[in-house]
């Protein structure tokens, strides 16, 4: 055995003058990053363990604890920082990938804060979205190309549609990589704030059945717990071509988080890994992709849209026309910052392309051949508050999805690990011990409170600009304007730039 | 039992009308001169029994519960998609990714199979999926299987002709496969190896195969009378090795 080049990532800084010993901090980490030594009667730390998720910083009654990156520093050197020697050495170690959790973290240009939103002022006023209705219901799915009434009815039936409150809803995450109760509290505000959570590849658990009418069931590449009831409980479904953390490769669920609810709900034996592949094999063309999706719309009596999701990647206009005409009633595209519980680090940090231009581009190209209205666009991939949904609309999309946000709205700190198994607040984990500290009705009511707090920021902002519904923003590109991007990048947004 | 004249019917107006059929209560229904037409039995849920005369389209038996699908004719692509219980019989040939994902149920087809053939076929406690194909099958047989029992005959091959192409078995990690004939070594996925059968084995694939000679009149112990070889998983978390947890 070599030596090992690990040094920590974090201090965990204890107040001596604070602590009591009463090791709640050893009782709260998964990571064992705290223990008490009996003998001497006090807790201490080991920094190596520590992942830097705050759960030991917020529950500390004393407030004796923080944790700050590690004061160990290299040479400075702007080429081989500290992340690359340290990945080298892990590499070298081991010989493996490298995995990390959730979505993008690299400096990359954020062009959502290169966009501005417009406002009224004297004329055509603004609106008082206290005072005056204000509109933000949203349908999902293949519109028609003309509306016919007869006897002052609709001639043809609608093709079927989601009905949303908001143009928010949560993105797939599928039972094994986040928790029973974090899927329950997603279902629960979904259904209190009429919009819709998804499943993710992971199945459909027994108890989510009741909250189907919120479901969007996804179809990907591994088939799991995809079967006629599966099929028929959700409100859509959802066939995953690709994600944005991890464009072109699938999924593994190691083993040991297959335990027997997960078993049960994928459909296939506990502690086996739960293998994606990367392409669904039966799909090669668009053609194939067309059968997949009418396929399902056989099985449904073409009773649900469906939708396909895929990772925005260079082509992504051209691959998104064809997916319209491949039948689809919903494109999900999810940007190269899109988060995820599992993925390889190299693969997340430099593959796909950002969610704006992927989103601009794909409805310009849409609109330009005309079958703009035949799909629903949604778009995902690091959507973090309000203004972004607001300037996402402006760009073409007809609602999002939200990931990342709806978990850090149940107690997500964002220390990247959910890979682990070993999430301390209780979402990226299938231990029970830790699962029980997220109680599904809090976390409901918390992402609830999240969309509650987005739909009034939302109708501040249309009122702003004298828009009374979110119907007549979308698409509508002329609130937007740029700021800092060169005039190949306004191009591409389709946008001017600020004072023009 | 309902007869219906398929020719020159749109796959979703013949596919309504096997519903509307099964839902008034038919136990059979025969559907006579298919012609490509897709999606036969998707979805469907039953003890029924469809009798299809003619070559039906894509995806036949997609997503099926239960019911029995009799194939006079051979088969196209994507027999059994993700099939949860049931049977297909297949008098003919059968397309490529025939049981995708596939976790309940049987297939027997009497002829050959083409490409990526049980691809991620799994199993889930008391569903064990059995897939029989009679000739011979083409590259990625079992690629990613999970789970189940497939069988390969080798009936009517051509002197020097494979009984499986290539990458037989990449990334298997759940099942098994009885393989009625030679199966060069670089025909094999890494994943995979052959082991000889046990008495166990011998005595389960009896049973399959008579079952198998059943639907097609053929003789069980000329079947059984040749050599077969199994082929299993080096083990079910093939790339449980392959990350660098930090």
């Amino acid at each position: 055995m070599s030596l090992s080049m690990a040094t920590p990532a974090f201090l965990i800084e204890r107040n001596l003058d604070r602590c009591i010993h009463c090791q709640v901090c050893v009782r709260q980490c998964a990571n064992e990053a705290h223990g008490y030594d009996h003998e001497e009667q006090r807790v201490y730390s080991d920094d190596m363990r520590c992942v830097n998720c705050h759960r030991c910083v917020v529950l500390c009654p004393t407030r004796a604890l923080s944790v700050r990156q590690f004061p160990l520093e290299f040479r400075a050197n702007a080429n081989w920082t500290a992340e690359v020697i340290h990945n080298i050495y892990l590499q070298a170690a081991t010989g493996g990938i490298l995995l990390t959790g959730m979505g993008n973290d690299r400096p990359y240009p954020i062009y959502w804060d290169h966009m501005l939103i417009n406002a009224s002022q004297v004329t055509n006023p603004s609106i008082d979205p206290l005072r005056e209705p204000m509109e933000l219901k949203t349908f999902l799915g293949r519109k028609p190309e003309k509306i016919v009434i007869e006897n002052g009815r609709l001639k043809e039936a609608l093709p079927p549609q989601l009905e949303l409150e908001l143009p928010v809803m949560f993105s797939a995450m599928s039972f094994g990589s986040i928790s029973l109760n974090a899927m329950k509290s997603l279902a629960l505000a979904a259904e209190a704030e009429g919009t819709y959570y998804n499943t993710g590849e992971g199945g459909l658990h027994k108890d989510l059945y009741p909250l189907g009418h919120r479901t969007i069931v996804q179809v990907a590449s591994g088939r799991f717990g995809v079967h006629p009831d599966y099929l028929a409980a959700g409100a859509a479904i959802e066939i995953k071509i690709g994600q944005g953390a991890k464009p072109g490769i699938g999924g593994h669920l190691p083993g040991e988080k297959v335990g027997r609810e997960v078993s049960e709900t994928r459909m296939i034996p506990e502690g086996t890994d739960a293998l994606s592949p990367a392409p669904h094999h039966d799909i090669y063309s668009i053609e194939d992709l067309r059968q997949l999706i009418y396929s399902l719309k056989e099985a449904t009596n073409y009773s649900k849209p469906v939708s396909v999701k895929i990772a925005a990647v260079h082509n992504v206009a051209a691959i998104a026309s064809g997916i319209a005409r491949a039948g689809a009633d919903i494109i999900a595209i999810d940007g190269y910052r899109g988060g995820t519980g599992a993925t390889p680090l190299r693969t997340r940090d430099h593959v796909g392309i950002p969610i704006e231009f992927a989103l601009a581009a794909v409805d310009s190209r849409l609109r330009d051949e005309g079958i703009r209205n035949q799909v629903s666009l949604v778009v995902a991939g690091s959507i973090r508050h309000s203004a972004d949904i607001v300037k996402a609309v402006a760009l073409g999309a007809d609602a999002v999805y939200i990931g990342s946000a709806a978990l850090i709205a149940l107690g997500c700190h964002m220390c990247q690990k959910c890979y682990t198994g070993k999430c301390n607040w209780g979402i990226a984990t299938q231990d029970p011990n830790l699962t029980k500290r997220l109680n599904p009705e809090i976390g409901a009511k918390r992402a609830a409170n999240l969309l509650k707090a987005w739909k009034h920021e939302i109708k501040e902002m249309l009122g702003g600009m004298g828009i009374n519904a979110l119907e007549s923003l979308r698409g509508n590109r002329l609130m937007l304007r740029g700021i800092g991007l060169t005039d190949r990048e306004l191009n591409i947004l389709g946008i001017k730039a600020a004072g023009e | 039992m309902v007869t219906i004249d398929s020719r020159g019917i749109y796959y979703r107006d013949l596919n309504r009308m096997i519903k509307q059929a099964i839902n008034d209560g038919a136990g059979e229904v025969v559907l006579k001169n298919v012609n490509g037409q897709r999606y036969i039995g998707d979805g469907l849920r039953g003890s029924q029994r469809i009798v299809i005369e003619g070559t039906p389209g894509n995806d036949l038996a997609a997503y099926m519960d239960g019911l029995e699908i009799l194939v006079k004719g051979n088969a196209q692509d994507g027999v059994a998609n993700t099939m949860n219980d049931g049977t297909v019989v297949i008098y003919g040939d059968a397309g490529d990714t025939m049981g995708y994902a596939m976790r309940g149920g049987q297939v027997y087809v009497r002829g050959h199979a083409g490409c990526r053939v049980a691809i991620h076929m799994k199993e889930y406690q008391d569903k064990v999926p059995l897939m029989v194909i009679g000739g011979r099958a083409g590259d990625f047989l079992g690629e990613y299987m999970a789970g189940g029992i497939l069988v390969v005959l080798g009936l009517g091959l051509q002197p020097g002709e494979d009984i499986v192409g290539d990458f037989c078995g990449t990334g298997m990690h759940g099942g098994v496969m009885y393989i009625r004939g030679q199966v060069a070594d670089y025909q094999l996925g890494r994943e995979v190896k052959l082991v000889s059968l046990d008495e166990g084995d011998y005595q389960r694939l009896h049973a399959i195969v008579q079952r198998f000679a059943g639907y097609f009149r053929l003789n069980t112990s000329r079947i059984m009378a040749e050599p077969f070889h199994k082929l299993i998983p080096y083990n079910k978390r093939p790339y449980g090795d392959l990350y660098a947890k930090a």
